[in-house]
């Protein structure tokens, strides 16, 4: 039978979803939920260290995936640490977990706490300066703290 | 005893940045339709599919069954593999490995994504720890310019280094009647391109592309009855070593150094410069072009721009890279690391067309993805002993 309409590529339908929002709820666990707590009341990052590799993780928690051994020996790491790399965003992309664009420029970058064999990722300012790799950060805490990790306002450079 | 197994045909969709004319299943029936016929089977020869994608991409979960009508499955054992950027790598191994069980002697095997319909960089940060990694994260691009800016700092490395490899990659695609972009760019051109997150700029990284891909595994007892010279896998590793990104090494991509040296004993290869006569690479960024070919073993570390400078990645060189024209040219995810698999089988056949490198006798493939994770495989024009 002969069509009537004869959609042309630009014609072709899309449908879209709607303002679609579906919150999560993630479990800390008891490992995370300790190293949330630390920070939130007493600015004190804490990290797990591996019996078998002696590695210090942070975040910590309770498993050395190369190791695969439990853990359970608290450290004390940083506050202070070294900025290991970095990225400055420009383009704003979508954080799915707000459904809008992040502010931009931001910086982050991953800082390896002293006392640390992971790093944390966190913000960084974007200033006059650009951040350098190998320079020695600090924590700037909020004043009001809520047990996640925007009780760290960002990481700045040990002048 | 595990069988011999050969990729023995391969269907591409036409790929673009946006196939509106076609759903995702649609999609996917192309591809499917264009490997049974370039294998010269009916899909009643198939015994098994094999399907992955990134459900996120599409919000559809549960692909697997929502594309039984295109993928061919119905009937058949349908079985989903999917682990996010490495999804077609762990395809091309997954399909090796069933094939290899005897359980299934005519496999079909399919990776597909249709980024046009959803936010490919929101979704991405979906699949990264909620608790630790999504604060600062902004999808793989942030996440590639962190390790961009560790190996620059590391060797000196440039931002016009990195632009040459990408240009390479554009140039080769111009071959490919499948890739997505199949426009030349200029060394300039990336160096002036808008910065997305430093030091990437626009032409520094790897389209978002809707596309399909399907290749079809035999066992050794029917792949010379379906194909004159089967692609013969020769070696498959791959090597996953962090949850989070914040542990990621990035002296050097570790998981493909460690997964490479597998591949490399496995199919008895010592000078992978010398021995394998092209790679396809899932290096989804200019500088992924440079520091994991060390990562690779055929340059030192520091020296990958060297190789790049000199010509020797390019068509007509002594290893090329990339004769698709690669991920920075088409980028359909859950198909990407399928697409260097039935990419590497065309150049074992010979029948690359205009892409084609002569007289390959071994091939390379890689997957990337998941937090830093690699595939590797490894594909020869002869038989495995
Ligand atoms: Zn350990």
């Amino acid at each position: 039978m002969e069509l009537k309409s004869r959609p042309r590529r630009r014609d072709f339908i899309t449908i879209s979803s709607g303002e679609s929002f579906s919150p999560f709820h993630y479990s800390v666990g008891r490992f995370g939920s300790q190293f949330l707590t630390e920070l939130r009341d007493h600015k004190r990052f804490m990290g797990m260290r591996c019996a078998g590799c002696g590695r210090v993780y942070v975040p910590p928690r309770p498993v050395c995936g190369p190791c695969f051994k439990k853990m359970d020996d608290w450290v004390e790491v940083g506050p202070n640490g070294t900025l290991i790399a970095f990225t400055i965003l420009r383009f704003a992309f979508i954080d799915p977990e707000t459904g809008q664009k992040k502010p931009v420029p931001y910086g982050y970058g991953f800082i390896r706490l002293d006392g640390a064999d992971t790093q944390l990722q966190h913000f960084l300012p974007v200033g006059a300066k650009p951040p350098k790799i190998g320079m020695k950060v600090r924590p700037v805490f909020e004043e009001i703290r809520h047990g996640n990790l925007r009780d760290i306002r960002h990481f700045e450079e040990i002048a | 005893m595990a069988k011999r197994v050969a990729i023995v045909g391969s269907g591409q969709t036409d790929h673009a940045g946006n196939r509106r004319d076609v759903t995702g299943c649609e999609l996917i029936n192309e591809a499917v339709r264009r490997a049974l016929e370039d294998a010269q089977l009916k899909l009643s020869d198939i015994d098994g599919v094999v399907i992955g994608n990134m459900d996120h991409f599409e919000g559809i979960n549960g692909a697997e069954l929502w594309s039984i009508e295109g993928s061919g499955g119905i009937g058949k054992p349908t079985i989903k593999l999917t682990t996010g950027g490495t999804t077609g790598s762990t395809l091309a191994i997954g399909g090796t490995h069933l094939v290899a069980s005897g359980f299934f002697d005519r496999l079909l095997v399919i990776g597909w994504e249709k980024n046009s319909e959803s936010d490919t960089t929101g979704a991405i940060t979906t699949a990264f720890d909620p608790i630790w990694d999504r604060l600062v994260f902004a999808g793989a691009i942030s996440g590639l310019a962190v390790e961009a800016s560790a190996y620059m700092h590391r060797y000196g490395v440039t931002e016009k280094d990195a632009a040459r490899a990408a240009v390479r990659d554009r140039r080769h695609a111009v071959n490919n009647p499948h890739a997505h972009l199949r426009k030349e760019i200029s060394v300039d051109d990336v160096l002036r391109s808008p910065m997305f997150s430093d030091p990437l700029k626009a032409l520094d990284i790897c389209p978002r592309t809707d596309g399909a891909c399907a290749v079809i595994y035999a066992s050794e007892d029917v792949a010379e009855k379906i194909c004159p010279q089967p692609a013969w896998i020769l070696a498959t590793a791959n090597r996953h070593l962090y949850s989070m990104v914040s542990d990621v090494d990035f002296s050097s991509l570790k998981s493909l150094e460690l997964a490479s040296r597998e591949a490399y004993r496995k199919a008895g290869v010592r000078e992978p410069l010398k021995e394998i006569g092209v790679m396809e690479l899932y290096t989804p960024y200019s500088f992924a072009n440079l520091s994991w070919i060390e990562a690779l073993g055929l340059a030192k570390p520091g020296e990958g721009a060297k190789l790049i400078w000199d010509g020797v990645t390019d068509m007509g060189g002594e290893l090329p890279m990339n004769p698709s024209g690669g991920v920075i040219a088409t980028n359909p995810i859950g198909a990407t690391g399928l697409i260097r698999a039935a990419e590497c089988s065309l150049q074992i056949m010979g029948r690359a067309g205009a892409r084609q490198v002569p007289d390959v006798k071994r091939a390379l493939s890689t997957g990337f993805g998941g937090c830093f994770w690699s595939d590797v495989l490894i594909y020869g024009t002869e038989k495995p002993a």
